[in-house]
């Protein structure tokens, strides 16, 4: 502690005793074998992820293909989840076999994916980017730095906690006392019409969307403040010298410097929105075959049938059920790996990060 | 307005617009801190009034008792998967920042690690189910619940040990070169030295992802109210995100109090792991701004 070298262990090396120094030369044989070792495990390292990556991809594809024979492209279209008759008579469908009556549609789960992340970013983008102004515009650092670290920890909040939270606290409040007021003093026009019907329990559409907007808010307003924080001070001293408002300085200068960044951070959350799994498994509803018909209806997401659904499709002994929801996890792969890498494209520049995003 | 000089455009309203904007700020924080608050602070609630400290060394019986079979259980996995990802991370990471010379080179290890970030962990835990549980007989297991887990965390330690290493100063390497080390020799006593909060920030960071992770586990570690054995094949594994998610909508209180333990154990464990990596950097930032 005491000496400041320590820390950064330099001294480990190049102050070193001779000996330690001389080690390097007179075991030189020795040390091209450590060099080996390093550049060899470095390599077969860094192709297990791959090798993973690819065992998991095909896996998912041959699981899938049954299921993408027998429901067409009409599996994207269509409502009903029946898992038909699982004690009764199999049929062939393009020699696939599969239970009578079974008849699967992911419309609703991929509607339910899409309707949640939209309402999460229409509620996080606008809270994050004013939370990470406050953080680095207005604050002073001994209050900013312990918010911001508080806002870190709500993303490692495990997605389960935040779903016991949301189905025991928040969901009954939001039912109780704000919703309502919502319902019944919204005009009966345009989109408005979606906040009019019956509130529900809490368990439902916007909760859901609410929540995962809470769960990406971190993610993109941390982002977004590190982003503010290397805006350099003197385009921003500049605009205040010439007469700019905070308000002025933040608009014109500061968020239009990091403006890539803050939308690679928003695609990012977005990837988070589009996996999440027991939050929205605990406060969907998990209803099956239909799109709620107002933003307090229950519904589902494809991650979230998955979770539910594996457990009665392992009793399908055509298998039938289980290669249908490996349909359903490919069609939510190739979105969330689309939206991620999009996201990763646009703030390679800057954040490095990799949290893993598409979490339950 | 018109008696005011073009250049100066009304500033009273300017002056509003910057207070609303001040204060909209400042609303978007609190609208983060209030529930963030109330979350931490229903946990808690929850738990604490029935709290009982022998839930630690009790064993759980499903919709009763204690979780000392999930606390293991959560650990055992944490420390299996700090061993498969964290020497798999750090080595991919050492190797996209330090032996690939090339900007080609490290460039499939790279996508596979951006695309399985993005990865939903839940159609990863299918996979682990439909491949490793069914297809080659593991039944629920240690080993695949690792496995999967680690594929997860994987992403996220190699980029952070990558990111590590890159902020080591070139000269470091340099001065050690001079001084005749061999490039192995060098990592090992200087660079991967210098690095070492970052990646250990980093790996504890992914061990609390791991730890708080529910859907990759549920259809690969299987559920048991027994202890964790010794073998990696063929025996379930109990962990905390389990009994949260089991428990909470079961009709007894018993049940209800098992949840919300849990609960309050896992935000414990993921917040001691989250500020030990926080007082990790800080000090390491210290100690660079004084050697400076």
């Amino acid at each position: 502690m005491s000496t400041p070298r320590e820390g950064l262990s330099l001294s480990g090396a190049s102050t070193s005793s001779p000996a330690r120094r001389d080690h390097g030369v007179r075991r030189a044989g020795r040390l091209r074998r450590e060099d080996l070792a390093w550049r060899w495990g470095g390599r077969i390292a860094s192709w297990l992820p791959i090798l993973g990556l690819v065992l998991a991809l095909i896996v998912l594809a041959i699981k899938a293909w049954p299921a993408v024979i027998v429901n067409g492209a009409g599996f994207l279209s269509r409502s009903q989840w029946l898992p038909g008759n699982t004690y009764g008579s199999v049929v062939h469908t393009h020699g696939v076999a599969h239970p009578v009556g079974s008849s699967y549609g992911a419309w609703p789960l991929i509607a339910g994916t899409l309707e949640t992340s939209l309402i999460a970013l229409i509620i996080a983008v606008p809270i994050a980017i004013g939370t990470a102004l406050a953080l680095t515009e207005l604050l002073p650092g001994w209050l900013a730095r312990p918010l911001g670290f508080f806002v870190e920890i709500l993303a490692g909040v495990p997605s389960v906690v935040i779903g016991l939270w949301g189905v025991l606290e928040i969901g009954p409040f939001l039912a109780h006392h704000v919703y309502p007021l919502v319902a019944n003093n919204v005009p009966n026009v345009g989109p408005f019409r979606y906040l009019k019907g019956p509130v529900g329990y809490g368990e439902g559409l916007l909760t859901s969307g609410l929540i995962l907007g809470l769960m990406i808010v971190p993610i993109i307003a941390s982002t977004t403040r590190d982003l503010f924080l290397q805006v350099p001070a003197l385009p921003k001293e500049g605009a205040e010298a010439l007469g700019l408002t905070s308000a002025e300085v933040a608009r014109r200068v500061t968020v239009p410097w990091v403006r890539a960044g803050i939308i690679g951070a928003t695609v990012l959350g977005l990837g988070r929105a589009l996996g999440e799994t027991m939050a929205v498994a605990m406060i969907s509803g998990s209803v099956l075959g239909q799109v709620s018909p107002t933003l307090y209806g229950t519904m589902t997401t494809i991650a979230a049938t998955i979770v539910s659904q594996l457990d009665s499709a392992a009793t399908d002994g055509t298998g039938f059920a289980i290669s249908t929801l490996a349909e359903a996890g490919l069609i939510l792969a190739v979105i969330a790996v689309l939206v991620n890498l999009a996201a990763r494209a646009i703030i390679s520049r800057g954040s490095r990060l990799a949290a893993p995003v598409g979490r339950g | 307005m018109s008696h005011v000089d073009q250049s100066y455009p009304s500033t009273s309203r300017r002056r509003v617009k910057a207070l609303l904007f001040r204060w909209s700020t400042l609303l978007a924080l609190a609208l983060v801190v209030a529930p963030a608050t109330w979350l931490v602070v229903g946990v808690v609630v929850r738990a604490v009034p029935h709290w009982q400290w022998n839930v630690l060394t009790t064993l759980s019986q499903g919709t009763s008792g204690g979780l000392e079979n999930a606390i293991v259980g959560t650990l055992v996995l944490m420390a299996g998967v700090a061993l498969i990802a964290g020497s798999i991370g750090v080595l991919t990471g050492i190797h996209l920042a330090e032996l690939t010379r090339s900007r080609r080179g490290g460039m499939g290890a790279r996508l596979a690690i951006d695309v399985l970030a993005g990865f939903p962990s839940i159609v990863l835990g299918y996979v682990g189910y439909v491949a490793l549980c069914v297809g080659l007989h593991w039944g629920f297991s240690l080993l695949a619940a690792l496995l999967i887990l680690s594929l997860m965390v994987v992403p996220f330690i190699a980029k952070s040990t990558e990111s590590a290493l890159r902020q080591v100063p070139t000269n470091y390497r340099e001065g050690a070169e001079a001084l005749g080390m061999s490039q192995g020799y060098a990592l090992r006593r200087v660079v991967l030295r210098s690095a070492l909060p970052g990646i250990v920030t980093g790996l504890l960071i992914a061990l609390s992802v791991a730890g708080g992770e529910t859907a990759p586990l549920l259809y690969t570690a299987g559920a048991t109210n027994n202890l964790p054995t010794f073998s990696l094949l063929h025996q379930p594994v109990a962990y905390l995100t389990y009994y949260v998610w089991t428990d909470y909508n079961q009709p007894t209180d018993s049940a209800h109090y098992v949840s919300y333990d849990a609960a309050l154990i896992l935000v414990v464990l993921v917040l001691t792991m989250l500020i030990s990596a926080r007082i990790i950097v800080a000090r390491t930032q210290r100690h660079a701004e004084r050697s400076r």
